[in-house]
């Protein structure tokens, strides 16, 4: 048993690893989503601070700093200053539990990828945790003292109670097919040949319903009912400015970065590659290849999260409820009930 | 009119295969860099188009004295009363010249009404649009500054050599 200050040392570390990855995904999304869609619409995009534009996630930041933060007279204002840290917070401490690649040998000591390793409940705190940021969302909306801000809130609250439920159902059959809730055996389960897929191929009715719930969940387009912006101004952050309103950016980001390492270890894989086997890299490049992979995937998730937001019309709202109770629903029950049946019959792979 | 909807089948009311197909769309464009229409503004500009209708001017004569006559028909037409004229006589052959004539430049809305009214072309909106300041009391032009903006050769649309000139 190494002594406590080793393990504090070790989870601090990996905490500034993880932080510095994530917020630096953060910045790059904001500035990966400006180019893309530019691209996508046969703009250039911001090109001017740094080469390529690619300070402009510094200019940006620096930018929200000198803004006035302005709190309306109409706000209730507690609440109204603690709601954007409610959204951020969550988005950050979901990071907590999940692991970013298998384990790294270096000076005679493995240190396994993950902040809190072997937590055994890691589906489940992830989806409470990541649950909770719909709070900040609806106590912005309310305490900002404005109608359109108020509507932004509802919507965030009804969205994520219709989508929860496909998110909870679709990955139960996932947990249902390896018998854990812990992250590193889902994807240890997905490595080698039949009938250890990556789970998209087996639970693919489930995997259609995860992404579709998790747009919700990160209220991205086509689901981004809560912002609305040709509808309700802003939706739920309309009434912020400056740093606080930088907090709700990041958190969006930051959620989309969740999500995107929540599907990859569920259904793509993990840091998986297809015909390659970490253990011939060593332990020590073996461990922080798995990491890259990983991120990689991430990231190439991220990239589809925008591609889409740059590609389909928001949804009506009774559209959205629709789509979420009627069809995602009953299909993640369907799915479920499948998955369940082929492991009554064949036993668990 | 009757309205005919055509029938979708199971596949296509999903809609999986639309948005595939939108965002192979999306996807496609990425990579033309030839086609972006991005102007990259303070170094490169936009052709302007022959009738554009930028800050107005006052015009010279051959004589070298201001073509305008001061009837203040453009003075009365304007929409958003930018425009003021002070008159005086003048021992011209024209009998009357503008003592004063300020544009309010955060008035102006660039109808070119002034230009289509003014019976001796007097007053002529140029290709000129950088008129920024950080001081609103600078945007209003004075007729020495209207002149001054005239000296640089405005272009008549099909006409090579510059307006004042050309009578």
């Amino acid at each position: 048993m190494s002594p406590i200050w080793a393990i504090l040392i070790e989870a601090l570390v990996k905490i500034l690893v993880i932080i510095a990855v994530v917020m630096t995904g953060v910045a790059y999304s904001t500035l990966a989503e400006r180019k893309v869609s530019a691209w996508m619409q046969d703009r250039k995009g911001p090109n001017r601070v740094g080469w390529f534009g690619l300070l402009q996630p510094v200019a940006d930041g620096l930018k929200f700093f000198f803004k006035e933060d302005i709190t309306p007279a109409a706000a209730y204002r507690p609440v109204y200053l603690l709601a954007p840290l409610l959204t951020l917070t969550p988005a950050l401490i979901t990071f907590a539990v999940i692991p970013f690649g298998t384990s790294v040998t270096f000076a005679g000591r493995t240190f396994p990828l993950a902040i809190a390793p072997g937590v055994d409940v890691g589906i489940i705190y992830l989806l409470a945790i990541s649950s909770m940021g719909v709070y900040g969302i609806l106590l912005a909306g309310w305490s900002s003292g404005n109608k359109y801000s108020l509507l932004g809130g509802l919507r965030a609250a009804s969205q994520v109670i219709s989508y929860e439920l496909g998110i909870g159902l679709s990955l139960l059959s996932v947990v249902l097919w390896t018998g854990t809730f812990d992250f590193n055996k889902i994807v240890g389960a997905q490595s080698g040949g039949w009938p250890h897929f990556w789970f998209f191929i087996p639970h693919f009715l489930g995997f259609l319903v995860f992404v579709v719930s998790i747009f919700a969940e990160t209220n991205r387009l086509p689901f981004d009912m809560p912002e609305g912006e040709s509808e309700i101004v802003g939706g739920y952050h309309t009434e912020y400015s400056g740093l606080r309103f930088a907090a709700f950016f990041m958190g969006e980001y930051a959620n989309m970065i969740t999500a995107s390492a929540f599907l990859v270890l569920l259904f793509l894989g993990g840091w998986n590659l297809p015909f390659v086997r970490y253990e011939w890299f060593g332990p020590l490049w073996g461990g922080l290849l798995s990491m890259a992979v990983f991120f990689t995937k991430v990231f190439a998730c991220v990239f589809v999260f925008i591609w889409v937001r740059w590609t389909l019309p928001r949804f009506r709202y009774d559209q959205l409820m629709n789509l979420g109770w009627k069809r995602l629903f009953p299909l993640a029950v369907l799915n479920f009930l499948l998955i369940a049946t082929f492991l009554l019959l064949r036993g668990r792979p | 009119m009757k309205l005919t909807r055509p029938k979708l089948s199971w596949w296509e009311r999903t809609y999986i295969p639309a948005i595939l197909k939108g965002m192979a769309i999306t996807f496609r464009h990425i990579p033309k860099v030839k086609e972006r229409v991005t102007l990259e503004y303070p170094e490169v500009k936009w052709d302007l188009p022959k009738a554009y209708r930028g800050a107005p001017i006052l015009l010279t004569g051959l004589d070298g004295q201001e073509k305008c006559t001061s009837c203040k028909l453009c003075e009365f037409i304007c929409p958003p009363r930018a425009i003021r004229i002070v008159a005086e006589e003048t021992s011209l052959e024209k009998e009357k010249r503008p003592k004063e004539f300020d544009i309010d430049m955060g008035l102006c809305i660039f109808c070119g009404y002034c230009q289509e009214v003014c019976p001796v072309e007097a007053i002529w909106l140029k290709d000129e649009y950088e008129m920024a300041d950080y001081d609103r009391t600078a945007l209003i032009f004075s007729k020495e500054q209207l002149l001054a903006r005239g000296r640089k050769p405005p272009y008549l649309p099909g006409r090579e050599k510059p307006l004042e000139e050309s009578r």
